[in-house]
């Protein structure tokens, strides 16, 4: 927007802007690089990190101890997000076709689990999956089996609670790529002589790309951070990234390597944004960019999935 | 109509205002004064800078060079609110969550008018516009043309000593853009305001204003009544713009008196007319309107005077016109509408007749080579 | 068929979310002490968390905390949104680019980078950090809430209004923030549920002397399944519900008109 005459407003503005940036600057930048430094930091024997360069800790990170902690927590995620996609998609269209009566309260029931302490809701998982659990008595109850089967501090637990918890992060992104897609255009497809099936990988699929990896996003990176999952449902047995870097920090005391860990996922998340960019880049083509421009076509894939309401309920 | 603005002191000054978004040029070196009470229509193609003057005016930008006078004092740097300027805006930006009683009355607001001025004016104007008795319904709840019967009684309300009107009939359907036009026109006589009007519309600027600016890529390419646009273009630009136009090469073969000239014109010899002052030799574009071209089934023509042979390509039926593409027998394609001969029911246009073509003397404009 | 098909799997995926949810309400009021068996219906283990007063303590502390994050990141987030839709500067697409990126970070790598900043300006962990962490954590949220809403308006109401003589301070008062309120009222309630709910950037962001109540919570969870969890658990689903459906109610004001 152009400088206005009269100057008018440029307190506030001076104000805003000048705000806006010493918060992103302290708390979002600061702290980043802080995390930084601190991983090529050494160790020390009292304090958390002193003042000594290495890259010890990146060279730690190379060994077999965190490359096994990688490969299981990557395999872990990489599948819930897999099924969380292959579950959610078909789910987000139905919701978006879906009569607009009836559209609102559909997408609400989404919205309320997306909100909900996923804590509370890892912890009522156990109350499903447990030894004890609605499952094991249902199949016992029908005689299927004879003995509980042992769900719980599994990886297939931690699996079953990471695709529990993270599925409406999938779904409200997919929603809001899945209900702005023009139907007219899958008419069109047909009408030039493609099939439903043709239609969705050609059409669909791409329009909706934006949606999709924004929502493998809200998935991915989580399913690697958040160590209660699988702390609670998977026991001790396998350590995942999130408990690893936690330990680092709380028991471990090396913070050094922590930060060394943490890069993975600040690495992980650096990838994704750049490709939920490109794909949304690719879809708004040359159409007008949206106000901010910032990444796209203007939108923000929590936004979208925060503030879905906004959008939905009109 | 109203003279051109050099014995009225202008509402509005333009001199030599330029504005440049970092290295790309908005506007040229515009000069331009408006008339108080006078309805002039920037007219032109996306981009060309109408806008750009609006906002100029109206105080959303700030122009990089020259200055803005509006009723002889300088409001170059004033700030928008500060300016006896009021838009009607393209998607009339009414404030969705006021009535339309609210929104009529923001500025009276704004300004500390009484509860009682404040009332009275709201309730006149909103009279004025016919909107009275849906003052308390929200923007939503009323059409196109009602949000846009708001947008004005919004701005006029203030008194302004300008009115400007960003493209304001873009999101109307055509039957109601005709209507809204006359109504704009009409409350314009009434209420004496200066109105500057904006639109890539040429039916529209010429059928609501007293002159015409018509622009592109930052300048003013020629600014006259509606009549002067259309029938004397200056330049290339403005003729293509307004209108379907014929466009022939020619070279001066002589000057005679009193502006008429000699000229070869698509290898024939004709007698041209102009205002403009040509040279011997020199090479000219002859400009005509499909609809000042008469012309004859080749068994029926004359043969006096001046006329080019041809023959017809396509015969378009257009309901009270019937549209002639034809190529002269030089090979240049050009187009004509001919009106329904309603002594001759009978006369009939078909691909591969030959046909004569002239038009009446005088009726050509004439530019130099380059088209201006 | 398809029809059919259709629904089962949409009731299908919607058990998945509320089964689990419901059984734990359902348990909290079980008498008996394990989850085996109903033993009748009780309220006793709720009355046994109202007498545990660490527990207490700690819902009192995330109360204070919540309510002072979610204030701060709304006057904070409600500021960036506003300059970020009404003025163009210099970096502001790196601006926003900095709310995106904060949006989708880990909240993992936020508690612990923030950790570091805390311990290397040798602040002591406790209220005022956590503070801090959660207004950062939840700020992101209020500004794209108020963005998407004022998106919503034709991008010339602000010009109109001054057009009309009001000054920008104005402006924003009469035009801008009673449009924006809605949302900005949203996004208070909805970091208010993220403050009470954060486990994550909480475990690292607070000390021993300030303990809140997800974090507490998470203690009590890690020891499986106990009858007074079930009732703590359903409590904070039906506050979350609440404020949720709350949230958008407010999103609805002025909307339906």
């Amino acid at each position: 927007m152009p400088r206005l005459p009269g100057g008018g407003g440029s307190a506030f503005r001076a104000f805003g802007i000048s705000v806006t940036w010493f918060w992103l600057g302290a708390f979002a930048l600061l702290p980043s690089l802080a995390l930084l430094l601190v991983s090529v930091l050494d160790r020390g024997e009292l304090d958390f990190f002193i003042p000594a360069l290495t890259l010890g800790n990146y060279r730690e990170l190379l060994g077999p101890v965190f490359l096994r902690v990688l490969w299981d927590s990557v395999r872990l995620a990489f599948f819930s997000t897999l099924v969380c996609l292959l579950a959610g998609y078909p789910f987000a269209y139905h919701i978006a076709r879906a009569r607009p009566k009836w559209r609102p309260w559909l997408l609400l029931l989404v919205i309320i689990p997306f909100w909900t302490n996923s804590l509370i809701r890892t912890y009522a998982l156990i109350l499903i999956i447990g030894a004890q659990g609605m499952v094991n008595r249902l199949l016992m109850a029908l005689g299927l089996i004879d003995a509980p089967l042992v769900i719980m501090y599994t990886d297939f637990a931690v699996f079953v609670g990471l695709t529990y918890t993270l599925l409406p992060f999938m779904v409200l992104p997919l929603y809001a790529s899945i209900e702005k897609l023009d139907t007219n255009l899958l008419d069109a497809a047909r009408d030039l002589g493609a099939g439903s099936l043709r239609a969705f990988w050609h059409i669909t699929l791409p329009l909706t790309l934006p949606g999709i990896v924004a929502g493998c996003m809200l998935v991915f990176l989580p399913s690697l951070g958040i160590f209660y999952v699988p702390e609670i449902l998977g026991g001790a047995k396998n350590m995942l990234l999130g408990t690893f870097i936690k330990n680092q920090f709380l028991v471990a005391n090396n913070w050094p390597l922590g930060a060394a860990a943490s890069a993975v996922l600040t690495l992980a998340l650096i990838l994704m944004a750049g490709l939920y960019r490109l794909s949304s880049l690719r879809v708004a083509g040359r159409e007008k960019k949206g106000l901010l421009g910032g990444n796209g076509d203007g939108k923000n894939p929590r936004r979208e999935a925060a503030n879905l309401p906004e959008a939905a309920l009109r | 109509m109203l003279d051109t603005p050099v014995s009225a002191p202008p509402i509005i000054e333009l001199r030599g205002v330029a504005k440049y978004y970092g290295s790309t040029a908005a506007l040229h070196n515009i000069n331009l004064s408006i008339a108080n009470g006078e309805f002039l229509t920037l007219l032109g193609p996306s981009g060309c800078g109408k806008t750009t003057i609006l906002r100029l005016i109206s105080g959303f930008e700030s122009p990089s060079r020259g200055e803005l006078l509006l009723n002889g004092e300088d409001i170059t740097d004033a700030a928008p609110e500060r300016r006896q300027v009021n838009t009607v805006f393209q998607n009339y930006a009414l404030f969705p969550h006021m009535s339309v009683w609210d929104n009529v009355a923001f500025g009276l607001k704004m300004q500390r008018r009484s509860r009682a001025e404040i009332s009275d004016r709201v309730s006149e104007v909103l009279r004025r516009v016919h909107m009275e008795a849906l003052a308390d319904r929200k923007p939503r709840q009323l059409s196109g043309g009602q949000q846009q019967r708001v947008a004005i009684a919004r701005a006029i309300v203030n008194n302004p000593l300008l009115l400007l009107l960003d493209e304001p009939f873009s999101a109307l359907d055509f039957k109601l853009r005709k209507q809204m036009q006359l109504e704009i026109k009409h409350l314009q006589r009434q209420i004496g305001i200066t109105f500057v009007f904006v639109t890539h519309d040429q039916e529209e600027a010429f059928a609501m204003s007293d002159r015409v600016a018509v622009m592109n890529e930052g300048e003013i390419r020629q600014i006259g009544s509606s009549q002067e646009i259309y029938e004397e273009p200056e330049n290339l630009f403005v003729a293509h713009f307004v209108g379907e136009i014929n466009v022939l090469e020619a070279t001066i073969t002589s000057r005679l008196d009193d502006g008429a000239y000699t000229a070869n014109v698509e290898g024939k010899d004709f007698k041209l007319r102009s205002k403009r002052e040509f040279e011997a030799g020199e090479d000219v574009k002859v400009l005509l309107r499909p609809e000042d071209l008469i012309v004859y089934l080749e068994n029926e023509h004359p043969f006096t005077g001046q006329f080019f042979l041809g023959r017809i390509d396509e015969a378009i039926y257009k309901g009270a016109t019937v549209d002639i593409l034809l190529t002269l027998d030089s090979g240049r394609k050009l187009q004509a509408a001919e009106f329904f001969n309603e002594d001759d029911v009978d006369i009939s246009y078909s691909p591969g007749d030959r046909v004569a073509l002239s038009w009446v003397e005088g009726w050509e404009v004439v530019l130099d080579s380059e088209g201006e | 068929m398809m029809r059919s098909l259709k629904r089962a799997y949409m009731g299908l995926v919607y058990a998945f979310f509320y089964l689990p949810l419901f059984v734990v309400f359902v348990y909290s009021f079980n008498s008996g002490k394990y989850t085996t068996n109903w033993g009748g219906f009780s309220t006793r283990w709720y009355e046994s968390l109202v007498s545990n007063s660490a527990l207490l303590d700690a819902a009192l502390n995330s109360l204070m905390v919540a309510v002072c994050a979610a204030s701060l990141a709304t006057f904070l987030g409600t500021l960036t949104a506003l300059s970020v839709k009404r003025y163009h500067f210099p970096g502001r697409r790196v601006m926003y680019g900095g709310i995106f990126l904060l949006t989708v970070s880990p909240d993992i790598v936020m508690g612990i980078s923030l950790l570091v900043m805390f311990i290397a300006l040798k602040m002591e962990l406790g209220f005022v950090t956590i503070l801090l962490a959660h207004t950062t954590l939840c700020a992101p949220f209020v500004a794209v809430t108020v963005l998407a809403r004022l998106e919503e308006f034709d991008e010339h109401l602000i010009e109109a209004a001054r057009d009309l003589g009001a000054s920008e301070a104005a402006a924003f008062r009469h035009v801008l923030l009673p449009l924006a309120f809605p949302a900005i009222a949203a996004g208070w309630l909805l970091s208010f549920t993220l403050s009470m709910d954060d486990v994550l950037i909480s475990t690292f962001t607070t000390g021993p002397s300030f303990e809140v109540l997800p974090v507490k919570i998470y203690s009590m969870v890690k020891l499986g399944v106990k009858p007074d969890v079930n009732a703590l658990s359903a409590i904070m689903f039906l506050f979350t519900l609440f404020f949720v459906l709350l949230a958008q109610a407010v999103s609805q004001i002025r909307r339906k008109q």
